[in-house]
């Protein structure tokens, strides 16, 4: 499907009022019952009623956090995709999320951190740590970073920062209750100081995005032909990845390793807006928010009165739709 | 010096055996040998070396044959078994789809089988939590459970033959749907199934005997006989599609067996060990670092790879934290990670 540049638009607003319809359906539905009416009067004309107090502290930073979460997930996917030119990468191909994870698990079990707060800032070192660890190890050698070596080396990063996880856990079983919740991801009970904390770092990450759109449509010709149009690899690949560990980094601090966002969005924004990475970078943060948000929604209802991880949502109604869009063709590169 | 040494007899048989690829097999076959040498003779109970092979030999006493011949060997041989299986998956998916990142994880196989044992564990328990039936049925919903998803993505993938991205992108999305189904049955049953499903889904040898080393055994070899038969298919399927059909391969019907080989050694793997993750991902990388990516040359490396990762993992967890037993599934990557992360340091110019 390749649609010219008007409907493109036309489309990417559409989906931005979705976006904003899910986030305000997030406000309103929830497990205390609450109306649009009450939602409304909660922002203009506040009366401390238990459910106002709710609307203002709870769901709606809940639905700040799950849409800006749910695009910067959805955006550093579609980076990872490009950079390494595998459409099976995603942030966790970085070792961000098992970084991010294995530095929790650490600073809980020896220093007994437990605060949200201070989770938000160990989870951003240790994703920022890992993603660089994986970098450096891909980038040694004479032939520089190149994508099977990044792909590589992050897979095996990965893997034994959650083994090492695992490990930490098994050792010390109280960890585990503590900071499970945490591991599974959820975007649930978050203060907004939690998103205001990261945002500074998703700016600049959206800063970079801008400026390199254009030169990743190049880069993704491939090595050889972006070097002989002139273009800076080695620079666009280093922006890129740093685009990435503030997106990725800044998720994961605020919502813990959510997984399903960064592989799959990217494909179905692919799929909407053809190979222009000017057009596909905005399509992904929209519709990333809006499949966040929506998963947050049902995992309120799911299990009722419990919630389920919103990771689980995610998968159950991204998939189907995710398969639909693997079968129609999706672009390789 | 010559890279190869032709070997024939008389007009029928005739291999070039690749020296440096023969030296390493044969290198890794001693170092899985002393593996299970140490992992007999290691755990609650030590027992010599010696005795260990007196006892094998039927000459040792009575109380190190009952540790070693009942408990230590069929554990032994179940990691060493589902180790070569996953990493022979692993080579075959990764060479099948072409991309690195394939592993028998990602595609949705062993998600499957996690699935389908939290739902047995589910159906089949009583109030007290007890099972109602037989805990040995639990390979078998695992075999099921992957084969059912190999299937699924089979057939989802299918549209006028199936190709290997949209066989991969399938595979990831069925295998996030597998996992979101665990987490959800895991939160709607009861504590202590949780905590039962967690361990198999780590991946684990610990409740192996000899029954299933009957089972697992002649699978096994049957399954990697089939593989060592069909190698050159699976170089032709990694050169892609127009090639592949340019030699004469019929690709789908090719990938369709692929497909049906990878799953079948993934499921019975999980049947006895559990999700043992990362052995199907790194085991072939190791031995591609080592050997170069000509299948025949890496598949019995990566196997004795896999299978020095699996017992390996099951050494350490079941000594480091003694008494305490560690899922072997927890240590595999540990294992693996840093030595796949030093090849890939020293061989720089892949």
């Amino acid at each position: 499907m390749s649609l010219s540049s008007n409907r493109k638009a036309i489309l990417l607003f559409l989906s931005f009022l979705l976006l904003l319809f899910s986030m305000c359906a997030s406000i309103v539905y929830g497990y205390t019952d609450t109306s649009w009416k009450m939602a409304w009067d909660a922002f203009f004309h506040f009366n401390g009623s238990n459910e106002h107090i709710i609307i203002q502290n709870v769901r709606l930073p809940r639905s700040v956090i799950a849409s800006v979460v749910g695009a910067c997930l959805a955006l550093s996917g579609a980076l990872m995709q490009a950079i390494t030119k595998n459409p099976l990468a995603s942030p966790s191909v970085f070792g961000i999320n098992a970084g991010a994870g294995f530095f929790i698990v650490l600073a809980f079990s020896l220093f007994s951190v437990n605060s949200l707060q201070a989770f938000t800032w160990i989870a951003f070192a240790g994703a920022a740590f890992a993603a660089m660890l994986v970098y450096m190890i891909s980038s040694l050698g004479s032939d520089g970073l190149t994508p099977v070596k990044l792909t590589l080396a992050g897979a095996a990063v990965a893997a034994l920062f959650s083994s090492l996880t695992q490990g930490l856990l098994v050792l010390n079983e109280a960890a585990l209750d503590q900071v499970l919740f945490w591991l599974a991801g959820s975007v649930q009970g978050r203060k907004m100081e939690v998103i205001t904390a990261v945002l500074p770092y998703i700016l600049i990450g959206l800063v970079i995005c801008t400026i390199i759109a254009s030169k990743l449509n190049v880069l993704v010709m491939g090595e050889e032909v972006a070097k002989s149009l002139g273009l800076k690899v080695g620079t666009v690949k280093f922006f890129a990845a740093c685009a990435v560990i503030f997106f990725a980094g800044g998720a994961v601090a605020a919502a813990g390793p959510i997984a399903f966002i960064g592989v799959v969005v990217p494909h179905i924004a692919k799929y909407v807006a053809g190979n222009d990475y000017r057009w596909i970078l905005p399509f992904c943060a929209v519709f990333g928010g809006i499949l966040l948000v929506a998963a947050d929604i049902g995992a309120r209802f799911i299990v009722m009165p419990e919630e389920v991880p919103v990771g689980v949502m995610t998968a159950i109604i991204g998939t189907p739709f995710f398969v639909y869009i693997a079968r129609k063709g999706v672009r390789a590169s | 010096m010559k890279k190869y040494v032709s070997l024939r007899i008389g007009n029928v048989i005739s291999f070039l055996i690749d020296k440096k690829a023969f030296f390493l097999t044969f290198v890794f076959f001693l170092a899985a040998f002393f593996v299970i040498l140490v992992s007999a003779s290691v755990g609650e109970v030590m027992i010599s070396p010696v005795q260990v092979f007196q006892t094998i030999f039927g000459i040792g006493d009575g109380t190190n044959e009952l540790v070693i011949k009942q408990f230590r060997l069929p554990r032994i041989l179940i990691s060493l078994l589902v180790g070569m299986c996953l990493a022979v998956a692993g080579g075959i998916l990764q060479n099948l789809v072409r991309n690195p990142l394939a592993s028998p994880d990602i595609i949705g196989i062993t998600g499957g089988a996690s699935a389908a044992v939290v739902l047995f564990l589910m159906l089949f328990s009583d109030k007290n939590h007890s099972l109602t039936v037989s805990i040995h049925w639990m390979p078998l919903a695992a075999f099921i459970g992957a084969a059912v998803t190999g299937i699924c993505v089979y057939l989802l993938s299918w549209k006028n033959g199936v190709t290997a991205i949209r066989l991969v992108l399938v595979g990831i999305g069925i295998s996030f749907l597998t996992k979101a189904l665990t987490t959800l049955l895991m939160i709607k049953g009861p504590i202590y199934q949780a905590s039962q499903a967690n361990i198999w889904i780590t991946g684990s040898v610990y409740a192996a005997n000899w029954s299933q080393v009957k089972i697992l055994f002649p699978a096994t070899i049957i399954l990697l006989l089939i593989t060592v038969v069909t190698v050159r298919t699976i170089n032709i399927q990694s050169f892609g599609d127009e090639i592949a059909i340019g030699m004469g391969n019929r690709v789908q019907l090719t990938r369709f067996f692929l497909l049906f080989l990878g799953t079948a050694l993934t499921a019975v793997a999980v049947a006895f060990g559990g999700g043992i993750g990362f052995v199907g991902l790194i085991a072939p990388h190791i031995a591609r670092k080592l050997v170069g990516s000509s299948f025949g040359l890496m598949l019995p490396i990566s196997a004795f790879v896999g299978a020095l990762i699996v017992m390996l993992s099951d050494l350490l967890g079941k000594t480091i934290f003694l008494p305490h037993e560690i899922p072997a599934g927890v240590f595999t990557s540990a294992i693996g990670a840093p030595y796949f992360i030093y090849l890939l340091m020293k061989h720089r110019n892949i």
